[in-house]
């Protein structure tokens, strides 16, 4: 399969891609939203195109200290703040509800602890969902062990998952810092199912050179590894696109026609997934016959 | 092939009054099958979410559960004097940075106007007895109403509602007024007896709020403890009294550490362009399947529609309450249901291309992708369960078990439905148009 025999394209590629990624993430950071720093935002439609400079004044005299205000959609906008009190968020509220001329469509306000303890149990959840399907795979792939040793299935998978989370996340860096997209707690969420689809991907690949590795043991045929990844990322090749074809299409239903609240969510499935995709056939694989080709050398 | 027809007849039938269930018990009452509706939780419902933290440092370590298990009750008493439909309450514990946080959450269907949430909630009456002063006698019988500040006029006795057991709410049985009965606990029968015996013939007010409530004069000592207000109220006013008294103090000081509240025209406008969202992805993937892999495809959106039968009907049994983000969970478990068909049916079209029988290629073709199958999802289980344990908040919980609940339905779907149906349909024979409708892709290799 061309895929192997070219691997170096793609693992080109993918550097790329990820340097890229890396550097958003570096140089702008994640915007956070207050899901994680904490404070208020609201989230208010009137039933004309807001004026801006007049809501602008309006909450500079309720002395809440800093704040944005963002346009969204035809007549909403969207303030963000420090944590206010509820007596505050009610005579913020009323800045706009005054006069039955809009209405609040959602309040939230999250306090430093709530904030923090989503930060860590967001990281927490990552490091798990990342340790847990490294024991998965080393587990299923225990009795593969020529000649390639079943941890290594499991340490490529990681390459792959670190791979298919840090694009996503380099693109909301990007997305943070010049259209002021946020991340929630969703986001978070998004990037774990990106992983358990990765995975799952990638083990459709590997179960198939499990596979293919057993018949050739058994028909003492010896085929070289390469060759055997080669024809297994070939057999699997249609069923990963259209796998991923099929999901994709739901979620870029679900970011066109879904409700706004879960948009940035399909965004990021979408953004990972097809990195998920790409990397279970260009990089996962390939970089077994890679280790392979380096014990191999060191062996020697 | 017999049992596998007889089977796919069940599986059909089944699944029609699975389809049945979920879109009559939707209606209302009249239904046979009961009353079932989808449970939407607050972002498509709208509502408030409140999220509190319990001070908790003054209680033994041994008896914090049980604190906030009174806490919890406390609330949720006092929400259902406030007639808000199916609240709910639930304590939660949590680890932040190194300190054990002990959380209140409450959730007020309906209910968007925060304050007055926040108001209902921390709301805690204060009942308090107070001596009218010497001094000031003349002015109250002058007026016979109580106009100055109630400090000039009346001294704290020191009984307040902390030393409360009980109220009762009692009518007289002559005229009807309604009348609260207060009942002390021993440290408040005897502070209550020492009041009553030192200042026979002076007024006794009892405040709630700061608002003079009943301005009884104190005629004789009242040792047992038990006091009687007769003021001018009407008898829900006076339930509602004892109710707030009953409920009064919380077990334990709450602070607010955060709160949620949407507008009732958000949720919808969510929940119909979810709705819109699975709908449209189900069309679009099923016509992919139908022209991509032929008559397996067929196969595949029926075990597809199955599938979401299924879940729907899960949904409401359970019950599941359906977030924006678990609807998201849901439109993305129908991309990826399809999954586990598309593993079989490639590995059909290859042991086809082996030169296997069309049955043996299909009985082949399930049994070779098992493997696939069930370790691919496995990964996806494992991912549902950690996000549900780390999960903060109930968009995600939702997410995570709507997740986790597609996930299992589909491998079941996908081997049992797809494979059944397939086998069922019990096409025979070699010829080109056999062969056209079970290849598939572009062209016919």
């Amino acid at each position: 399969m061309q895929v192997i025999k070219y691997r170096k394209i793609f693992y080109i590629f993918s550097a790329i891609i990820i340097a890229v990624s890396l550097y958003g993430i570096f140089a702008y950071g994640l915007n956070l939203g207050i899901d994680f720093k904490g404070g208020t935002l609201i989230e208010a439609e009137s039933v004309s195109p807001p004026n801006m400079q007049k809501i602008n004044e309006s909450l500079t005299q309720q002395n809440i200290g800093s704040f944005s205000v963002r346009p969204t959609g035809e007549r909403g906008v969207i303030v963000r703040t420090r944590e206010l009190s509820s007596e505050e968020l009610k005579s913020v509220g009323e800045i706009f509800t005054a006069n039955q001329k809009g209405i609040i469509k959602r309040a939230d306000t999250v306090g430093p602890i709530l904030g923090e303890e989503l930060t860590k149990k967001a990281l927490w959840s990552i490091v798990w969902v990342i340790v847990a399907i490294v024991l998965f795979i080393t587990f299923t792939f225990h009795k593969v062990s020529k000649p390639v040793s079943s941890w290594k299935y499991g340490a490529v998978a990681i390459v792959a998952l670190l791979h298919d989370i840090i694009v996503p996340a380099g693109v909301f860096a990007y997305l943070g810092y010049f259209h002021g997209v946020e991340i929630d707690a969703l986001f978070v969420t998004a990037l774990l199912v990106v992983l358990g689809f990765s995975v799952h991907d990638t083990i459709v690949v590997f179960d198939r050179t499990r596979e293919n590795l057993g018949k050739n043991n058994s028909a003492k045929i010896s085929k070289d590894f390469e060759t055997i990844v080669g024809e297994s990322v070939s057999q699997t090749f249609t069923r990963s696109i259209n796998t991923s074809l099929t999901t994709l299409i739901a979620l870029a239903v679900l970011y066109f026609a879904g409700p706004a609240s879960t948009q940035n969510f399909a965004l990021v499935l979408l953004i990972g997934i097809t990195a998920g995709t790409y990397s279970s056939i260009f990089i996962g694989s390939p970089l077994l016959v890679t280790l392979e080709k380096f014990q191999n050398r060191k062996s020697k | 092939m017999a049992n596998s027809r007889f089977t796919a007849v069940f599986l059909l039938a089944l699944a029609f009054f699975g389809g049945f269930f979920v879109y009559s018990s939707e209606k209302g009452t009249e239904s046979a099958l009961g009353n079932f509706p989808f449970k939407y939780g607050l972002d498509l419902n709208g509502g408030t979410h409140l999220v509190y933290q319990a001070d908790t440092s003054k209680v033994a370590s041994g008896e914090v559960n049980g604190a906030m298990n009174a806490l919890r009750d406390t609330i949720e008493n006092r929400i259902n004097v406030f007639g808000v439909s199916e609240p709910l309450v639930q304590v939660e514990e949590a680890n932040i940075g190194g300190q054990t946080v002990e959380k209140l959450i409450v959730e007020l269907p309906g209910v968007t106007d925060t304050e007055k949430a926040i108001d209902i909630i921390g709301q805690t009456p204060i009942l308090e007895f107070k001596l009218l002063r010497p001094a000031a006698t003349s002015t109250v019988v002058a007026s016979s109403t109580i106009t100055a500040t109630a400090d000039e006029l009346f001294e704290d006795t020191g009984l307040t509602g902390r030393f409360l057991s009980r109220a009762d709410l009692e009518f007289d049985p002559n005229t009807g007024a309604p009348s609260v009965l207060l009942t002390f606990n021993n440290e408040g029968k005897d502070l209550f007896a020492v009041i009553t015996k030192e200042n026979i013939g002076r007024m006794l007010a009892i405040f709630l709020d700061g608002r003079p409530l009943s301005t009884p004069v104190i005629r004789e000592e009242i040792p047992d403890g038990k006091a009687q207000i007769t003021g001018t109220f009407t008898p829900d006013e006076a339930k509602k009294l004892v109710q707030s008294l009953n409920y009064g103090a919380l077990p334990l000081p709450i602070s607010l550490l955060g709160s949620q509240t949407i507008g009732a025209s958000l949720g919808e406008g969510a929940l119909s362009a979810s709705v819109y969202a699975g709908v449209l992805s189900f069309i679009i993937i099923s016509i992919f399947l139908i022209l991509w892999y032929r008559l397996p495809g067929v196969v595949a959106v029926f075990a597809l529609a199955i599938y979401t039968v299924l879940n729907l009907a899960i949904f409401k049994l359970v019950p599941v309450t359906l977030t924006s983000a678990g609807l998201a969970a849901f439109i993305l478990s129908i991309g990826m249901a399809v999954d586990a068909n598309i593993l079989i049916f490639e590995r059909m079209k290859e042991e086809l291309r082996r030169g296997l029988p069309l049955n043996d290629a299909i009985k082949e073709g399930f049994h070779r992708a098992w493997l696939s199958i069930r370790d691919s999802n496995l990964s996806s289980i494992i991912t549902a369960i950690i996000l549900y344990y780390f999960a903060t908040s109930a968009l995600i919980k939702g997410f995570a078990f709507v997740f986790f609940i597609g996930v299992v339905t589909s491998m079941f779907t996908a081997i049992t439905v797809s494979r059944t149906l397939l086998i069922a349909l019990g096409v025979k024979g070699e010829n080109k148009f056999i062969k056209f409708i079970f290849g598939n892709g572009i062209g016919n290799k």
